[in-house]
């Protein structure tokens, strides 16, 4: 079984926003919506200032809380690296899932169904990398097999501190931000 | 200082949740007055009052399908996909509430049904005859109608915390995140339930009893009410913020006057000396608890949604 996620160099983001298009333009996301998006945070107080800038998206957590609260099971784990998908033709858009995701990175499609990042499943699938890691111009982005200890995604987890995004919500998300 | 700022600009997802508008707040309404309705005809039924002509059990039943027909038609119109809804009976997901909730609902219509045969609409009763003898052969079997009235209860029951686990299970939202939400639903819908049946009930003694239960009920709501607050504001950061958001914040307005207020503490003192005898009964009392139980919804339902986790690295 494969576990597919992302690593994220967030030294190396810029927050150039070509993720955030070359997603909209492979998945065709409709105009106004986003499937990924830049998050800027700052700490402190001059001259001791942090910044962090990141990439955000759906985190294809292990333990969905989308999933486990879908009525129809429209929401579900694909079987390809439990990727977590949603099946067009069985939302009935109640927005249980939107409302379960610590993340926000759900919304509503306005053809009614639910939408979201699909890490580019169908690219994954021809062996290429989703769109946004492949034109990420920094290549801050890596996208890989958590089971296979010899990917590249483990070994920069192994060699580099990181963190996750809000991890005390326990869903065991898989995009990790080197820092 | 800790700022975050983000690109992200998805319609109702941003700046803070908004996809659940007045359909579900209103839903959760009538599905609480219904299952607080059916927890009230069950219990008469179980007492074996269906031997008095004017016994609430006659009634109940059919104005709780109407309303909980309301409340479905408000569900329904939140749906984004609405043509899809059938697909929530293909499949029974045994982690989601929502699908517990739609079948529980469904299992409901049927029992209500069997309630409704005791005493059938007058048209209903002339179109099929053969009604009056399922009629007669109900009403000699008041074993078979104390079990009746236990599976009314108990699917009342059902609905009643359904919709408060509907909500908890989102863990999500820092405010939903608490396990007596399904209480506060529960005994809330019983309150305002016992307040509309106190006003339409045409026995005196159920009118009586009613509201001395309303009383009971409001002052349980009220521990329910303060041990949800406590419980979120001795968990975690998050969860004692979303607190604050009914205490001091910006729902607090709103929740302190319509919610405590007109909601509980004033009809509980009108109707605290309306079973005493020092002033008559009047439907204002109840008409108060009702607009309470639907604001909570409201306020619980719009301030959930406001609650959120802190995507913060730095803090």
């Amino acid at each position: 079984m494969a576990r597919y996620g992302m690593v994220i160099d967030t030294k190396k983001c810029v927050g150039c926003q070509d993720c955030v298009i070359a997603c909209q333009a492979e998945n065709n996301v409709p105009q106004g919506f986003c499937r990924d998006w830049i998050t800027t945070e700052s700490n402190g107080k001059f001259p001791t200032i942090q910044l962090e800038i990141r990439t955000e998206r759906c985190n294809h957590c292990t333990d969905a809380p989308c999933v486990s609260c879908c009525p129809t099971g429209a929401s579900h784990y694909h079987d390809i690296g439990g990727v977590v998908l949603v099946n067009h033709n069985e939302c009935i858009g109640c927005k249980a899932c939107i409302a379960s995701c610590p993340y926000d990175a759900r919304y509503v499609h306005p053809d009614g169904y639910i939408d979201k990042c699909t890490f580019c499943i169908h690219r994954v699938e021809k062996g290429q990398d989703p769109a946004c890691v492949s034109v990420c111009p920094t290549h801050c982005m890596y996208f890989g097999d958590f089971d296979d200890p010899n990917s590249k995604v483990n070994q920069l987890l192994q060699s580099r501190k990181y963190h996750l995004l809000i991890p005390e919500a326990g869903t065991k998300p898989n995009i990790f931000y080197l820092i | 200082m800790n700022e975050i700022t983000t690109t992200r600009h998805n319609h109702m997802i941003d700046p803070s949740l908004s996809v659940w508008g007045w359909e579900i707040p209103v839903y959760l309404f009538l599905g609480g007055m219904v299952a607080g309705m059916m927890l009230i005809s069950g219990y008469f039924l179980f007492k074996g009052r269906q031997t008095e002509e004017n016994c609430s059990c006659y009634y109940l039943p059919f104005m709780s399908s109407i309303l909980l027909t309301i409340g479905m038609v408000a569900l329904f119109l939140d749906l984004e996909h609405k043509l899809f809804v059938w697909r929530l009976y293909t499949t029974f997901q045994i982690t989601s509430a929502m699908s517990w909730g739609s079948w529980i609902l469904v299992l409901v219509y049927p029992i209500l049904a069997v309630n409704m045969i005791l005493r059938p609409p007058k048209f209903q009763m002339n179109k099929f005859s053969i009604l009056g003898e399922w009629k007669k052969y109900l009403i000699n079997k008041p074993v078979l109608l104390k079990y009746l009235g236990v599976i009314t209860m108990f699917f009342g029951a059902g609905i009643g915390l359904y919709t408060g686990v509907l909500l908890s299970s989102l863990g999500a939202r820092p405010l939903w995140s608490s396990a007596i939400l399904w209480l506060l639903f529960l005994i809330s819908g019983l309150s305002g339930a016992a307040a509309f049946v106190h006003v339409i009930a045409k026995d005196v003694y159920e009118r009586e009893l009613l509201a001395k239960a309303d009383n009971a009920f409001l002052i349980i709501e009220l521990f329910v009410i303060a041990l949800f607050i406590i419980g979120l504001k001795t968990a975690t950061e998050v969860q004692a913020q979303a607190a604050d958001l009914l205490l001091t914040g910006q729902f607090a307005p709103s929740f302190w006057v319509f919610v405590i207020g007109i909601g509980i503490i004033i009809p509980l003192i009108i109707q605290l000396l309306a079973v005493n005898h020092k002033i008559s009964h009047t439907a204002l009392a109840p008409l108060m608890v009702i607009i309470g139980g639907l604001i909570l919804r409201f306020i619980i339902v719009a301030a959930g949604q406001y609650s959120h986790w802190f995507n913060s690295n730095f803090q």
